[in-house]
C-alpha cells in the first residue's frame, strides 16, 4: 500500500514536471516536433497589433431585408479584404446593424478601413443622364497600363452587360459616356468606336495603386447598405507586445505570491494546492490552444485573476480539514469530511461566478468577451484541479503515513 | 499555530453592531454619489465617444511640447505622461465631426517631431452612438446577473438569504462606483467587466457563510437564536473569508502594478470590489439575514397571539 502510493505520487510529480518542460520549451523527437505551448496561443489584436473597426449600417429597424443586407455587406467586405491580401482578417456581425472587422498587423489601417466602407456604386452614364450599365454588369476588373505607361483599369462585362454596352456605344458614338463611382465622375471618355465584346478600359487614375484600389472595389461589388465607422481601434505592434509582456509578468508575480502564501499558511496541503495550481495553469493553456480561444489583453487578466480564484476552493477545504482535525478526527477521516462538507459551498460559489461570466459573454463586445471566456474556463478547470486532483494527491500522501499534524497546519 | 487558533476561537459580535458598519458604507456611497452629481463620473471614450491616442515616444519628452503641437493645430485635448520611464503619452480628445482628419494630422506631427513609426501608436476612436449601447448593456447586464444570482441563491438556500446576498452585492457595486467617482478613475468597458466579475465573485464568501449557517442551524437550531448562529458562522468562517480574498487580491494587485493602462482600469475597481466584498460578507449580508428572519419571526408571533 505504502509503496504503491509512493510510486503513484512520484509518477504524478514526474509527469507534471515533464509536461511543464514540454509546455515551456517544446520537444523534438525525430521528425516529430512539439512547439512550446505559448507559441501556439492565438493572440488577439490588442497583443499583436492591428485594426479593429465597428461599422454601423444605415438600416431602418423594421427593414425585413436587414439580415440579408448585412450578410451581403459582409460578403462584399470579405471580397475586398481578400483582394487586398488580408486573408487573416475576420468579419462578424454584431447586434442587429453592426459589423466588426478585425485585421491583424496592417501598415495603413485607416486607408483599409475606408476602403471597406466605400459604397462602390459604379455607373456608366450616357449623355442623356441615363444609366447604361452598373458595377453588377462587370465580370472582371484588373489594373494595368496602356500606351505611355498610363495606369488604367481593364474591365470585362457579363454577356448581358456587354450587349447593353454595345448598343449604347453605337447610340452615343462620338459622344461622352461618364464613368461615375459613388457619385464622383472618375473618367469621361468619348466613344471612338462601337465596343461589341464588352471589354474596355477606365482612364483617369493617378498611379497604379489607385488603379488597383478601383479594380478591387469594382470587382468585389457595391455594398448593399451605407456604412459608417462608429469605433476604430488601431494597436501598434510595439505597444501590443509590451502589453503582453507586462501581462505575463503580472501572471508570474501573482502566481508566485499565491504559491508562497499557500505554502506558508497551509504547509503540506498548501504544497499540494500549489501543485494543483501548476496543473491548472497547464490545463488552461492547453485548452486555450486546443479550443483555439483567442487570447486578448483582458483575456490575460481573466487568467491571472482566475489563478487567485483557483485556490479559493483549496482554502475552503483546508480550513475545513483543520477544523475536523482539531475536533479530534484522524487525518483520513478529516480529509474525507473536509472535502465533502466544503463541496456544496464551492459548487455554489463557482456557479455564481459562471452566471456573471455568461452575462458578460452575452452583453460584452470584442475583448471583454475574451475576458469572460478565460474567466469561465478558469472556473471550470479549477473545480477539477482544486477538488479532484488535490484530494487524490493528499490521499496518496496520507497513505505514505505522513501523520504529523503540524504539517497540516494544526 | 497560536495566531490561527486565536482567529477560530474569536467571537466577535458582528450582528448587533451591524448598524455602525452599514453607516460606514453609507457614508462612502453618499460621498461618491455627491461627487457623481456635482462632477459626474470620469467617463472614458467607450461611453462618451472621442479619441485616445497612446504613443510610446521611447525617450524623455516634455508633455508641454505635445500641448503646444495641439494648440498650434487648434485641437482641444488633454495629455498625460505615463509608462515605466515616463516615455509614453496618452492624448485624449472629445468626439468631433472630422475626427479622422484631425487625429491623422496630429499623429503625423508627432511622428515628425519624435521620429516615430506607426508601431508605436495605438489609436482608439469611438463614435458617440456606441456609448449609449454600452451604458444600456452595462446596466442591463448588471441587473440581469443580480436577478439570476438571486434566483440561484434563493433556491439553494432560502429567499431571505438570497435577498441579503443581493443587498451585499448591490452594496459592492455602489462602493465600486463611489470609489471610481471619488478617485476619478477612467470608466470604460473594463470597469463594467470588473463590476460583473465582482458580482459573480464577491458572493462566494457570502455563500460560504450561508452554507455554514445552514449547517449550524441543523446543529444548534433549537439551542441558539438566529443571531447567535449567524455570529458563530461568521466567526468560524472568518479565516477562509479573508484568505480566499487574499489570494485573489495578490493576483489583482500584480495586475494593477504591472499591467498596462487598460488593465489598470480593470484591476483598480477589482481591488476595491474585492475588499468591499469581504466587508459586506462579514458585516452586512449575515446580520441582514438575521434582522429579517427575526422581524419575520416577531410578526409570526404577533399574529399568532
Amino acid at each position: 500500500m505504502r509503496k504503491k502510493s509512493g510510486l503513484k505520487l512520484f509518477l504524478i510529480i514526474a509527469c507534471i514536471a515533464i509536461l511543464c518542460y514540454i509546455a515551456l520549451n517544446g520537444l523534438e523527437i525525430g521528425i516529430y516536433r512539439i512547439v512550446p505551448l505559448a507559441e501556439r496561443v492565438q493572440q488577439g489584436l490588442d497583443l499583436k497589433g492591428g485594426l479593429y473597426v465597428v461599422y454601423e449600417a444605415d438600416i431602418a429597424p423594421g427593414d425585413p431585408d436587414r439580415d440579408s443586407k448585412i450578410a451581403g455587406a459582409i460578403r462584399v467586405m470579405r471580397n475586398r479584404l481578400d483582394k487586398s491580401n488580408q486573408h487573416e482578417a475576420t468579419i462578424a456581425p454584431q447586434g442587429t446593424n453592426r459589423i466588426v472587422v478585425e485585421i491583424p498587423g496592417v501598415d495603413n489601417p485607416q486607408e483599409l478601413a475606408d476602403i471597406l466602407m466605400k459604397p462602390a456604386v459604379l455607373e456608366f452614364i450616357g449623355p442623356e443622364g441615363d444609366v447604361i450599365i452598373t458595377g453588377k454588369d462587370v465580370k472582371t476588373a484588373k489594373p494595368g497600363y496602356i500606351t505611355g505607361q498610363k495606369p488604367v483599369v481593364h474591365f470585362e462585362l457579363h454577356p448581358e452587360g456587354a450587349k447593353k454596352f454595345a448598343e449604347a456605344t453605337e447610340k452615343y458614338l462620338g459622344q461622352v459616356i461618364k464613368i461615375v463611382l459613388d457619385g464622383n465622375p472618375i473618367s469621361e471618355p468619348t466613344v471612338d468606336e462601337v465596343i461589341p465584346n464588352g471589354q474596355g478600359v477606365i482612364h483617369g487614375m493617378r498611379d497604379i495603386e489607385e488603379a488597383q484600389k478601383l479594380a478591387t472595389l469594382i470587382e468585389s461589388g457595391a455594398l448593399p447598405v451605407e456604412l459608417k465607422q462608429v469605433e476604430v481601434r488601431t494597436i501598434g505592434a510595439t505597444l501590443g507586445a509590451n502589453a503582453l509582456e507586462r501581462g505575463i509578468l503580472a501572471g508570474i508575480v501573482g502566481l508566485s505570491l499565491v504559491f508562497l502564501f499557500m505554502l506558508v499558511y497551509y504547509r503540506l496541503p498548501g504544497l499540494v494546492a500549489d501543485l494543483a495550481l501548476v496543473v491548472y495553469t497547464l490545463l488552461v493553456m492547453l485548452i486555450t490552444v486546443l479550443a483555439r480561444i483567442t487570447i486578448t489583453l483582458p483575456g490575460i487578466a481573466g487568467i491571472v485573476l482566475s489563478i487567485g480564484m483557483a485556490v479559493d476552493a483549496n482554502v475552503i477545504i483546508f480550513e475545513r480539514i483543520k477544523e475536523e482535525l482539531r475536533a479530534g478526527k484522524t487525518l483520513r477521516a478529516a480529509l474525507d469530511s473536509g472535502f465533502s462538507k466544503a463541496f456544496s459551498a464551492i459548487l455554489d460559489s463557482n456557479v455564481t461566478t459562471l452566471i456573471a461570466g455568461v452575462v458578460l459573454l452575452y452583453f460584452g463586445t470584442g475583448p471583454i468577451q475574451g475576458f469572460a471566456k478565460t474567466l469561465m474556463l478558469g472556473v471550470v478547470v479549477s473545480m477539477f484541479t482544486a477538488i479532484v486532483f488535490t484530494k487524490y494527491v493528499l490521499r496518496l500522501i496520507i497513505d505514505l503515513n505522513v501523520q504529523n499534524k503540524k504539517l497540516y497546519g494544526v | 499555530m497560536v495566531y490561527e487558533r486565536g482567529i477560530t476561537e474569536m467571537n466577535i459580535d458582528f450582528v448587533s453592531k451591524y448598524k455602525i458598519f452599514v453607516a460606514i458604507s453609507l457614508v462612502i456611497i453618499i460621498a461618491g454619489l455627491a461627487v457623481m452629481i456635482f462632477q459626474g463620473l470620469n467617463l472614458g471614450i467607450d461611453f462618451k465617444g472621442g479619441t485616445v491616442i497612446y504613443v510610446n515616444i521611447g525617450k524623455p519628452y516634455s508633455p508641454d511640447d505635445i500641448r503646444s503641437i495641439l494648440s498650434s493645430q487648434g485641437i482641444e485635448a488633454t495629455v498625460v505622461q505615463v509608462g515605466d520611464n515616463k516615455q509614453d503619452a496618452i492624448i485624449r480628445m472629445r468626439y468631433m465631426e472630422n475626427q479622422e482628419e484631425i487625429q491623422q494630422r496630429l499623429i503625423d506631427a508627432l511622428k515628425e517631431k519624435y521620429d516615430l513609426t506607426d508601431e508605436r501608436f495605438s489609436v482608439d476612436t469611438v463614435g458617440p452612438t456606441i456609448g449609449k449601447d454600452l451604458t444600456r448593456n452595462a446596466i442591463l447586464s448588471t441587473v440581469i446577473s443580480w436577478v439570476f444570482i438571486l434566483i440561484y441563491v434563493g433556491t439553494r438556500f432560502e429567499f431571505k438569504s438570497g435577498v441579503a446576498a443581493i443587498v451585499a452585492l448591490v452594496h459592492d457595486v455602489l462602493i465600486m462606483v463611489a470609489a471610481a467617482a471619488l478617485l476619478r478613475t477612467q470608466i470604460n468597458s473594463p470597469f463594467v467587466a470588473a463590476v460583473l466579475t465582482i458580482i459573480g465573485y464577491s458572493i462566494n464568501d457570502t455563500i460560504v457563510i450561508f452554507d455554514r449557517v445552514r449547517e449550524n442551524q441543523k446543529r444548534f437550531g433549537k439551542k441558539l437564536s438566529m443571531a447567535e448562529i449567524v455570529n458563530r458562522s461568521i466567526n468560524e468562517s472568518l479565516t477562509r473569508t479573508i484568505n480566499t480574498s487574499l489570494t485573489t487580491l495578490f493576483t489583482v494587485t500584480a495586475l494593477y502594478v504591472f499591467g498596462v493602462e487598460s488593465i489598470k482600469e480593470f484591476s483598480l475597481p477589482m481591488l476595491v470590489g474585492i475588499i468591499s466584498g469581504v466587508y459586506s460578507t462579514i458585516f452586512i449580508a449575515g446580520p441582514l439575514w438575521v434582522e429579517w428572519s427575526e422581524r419575520a419571526e416577531r410578526r409570526r408571533l404577533a399574529t399568532a397571539k
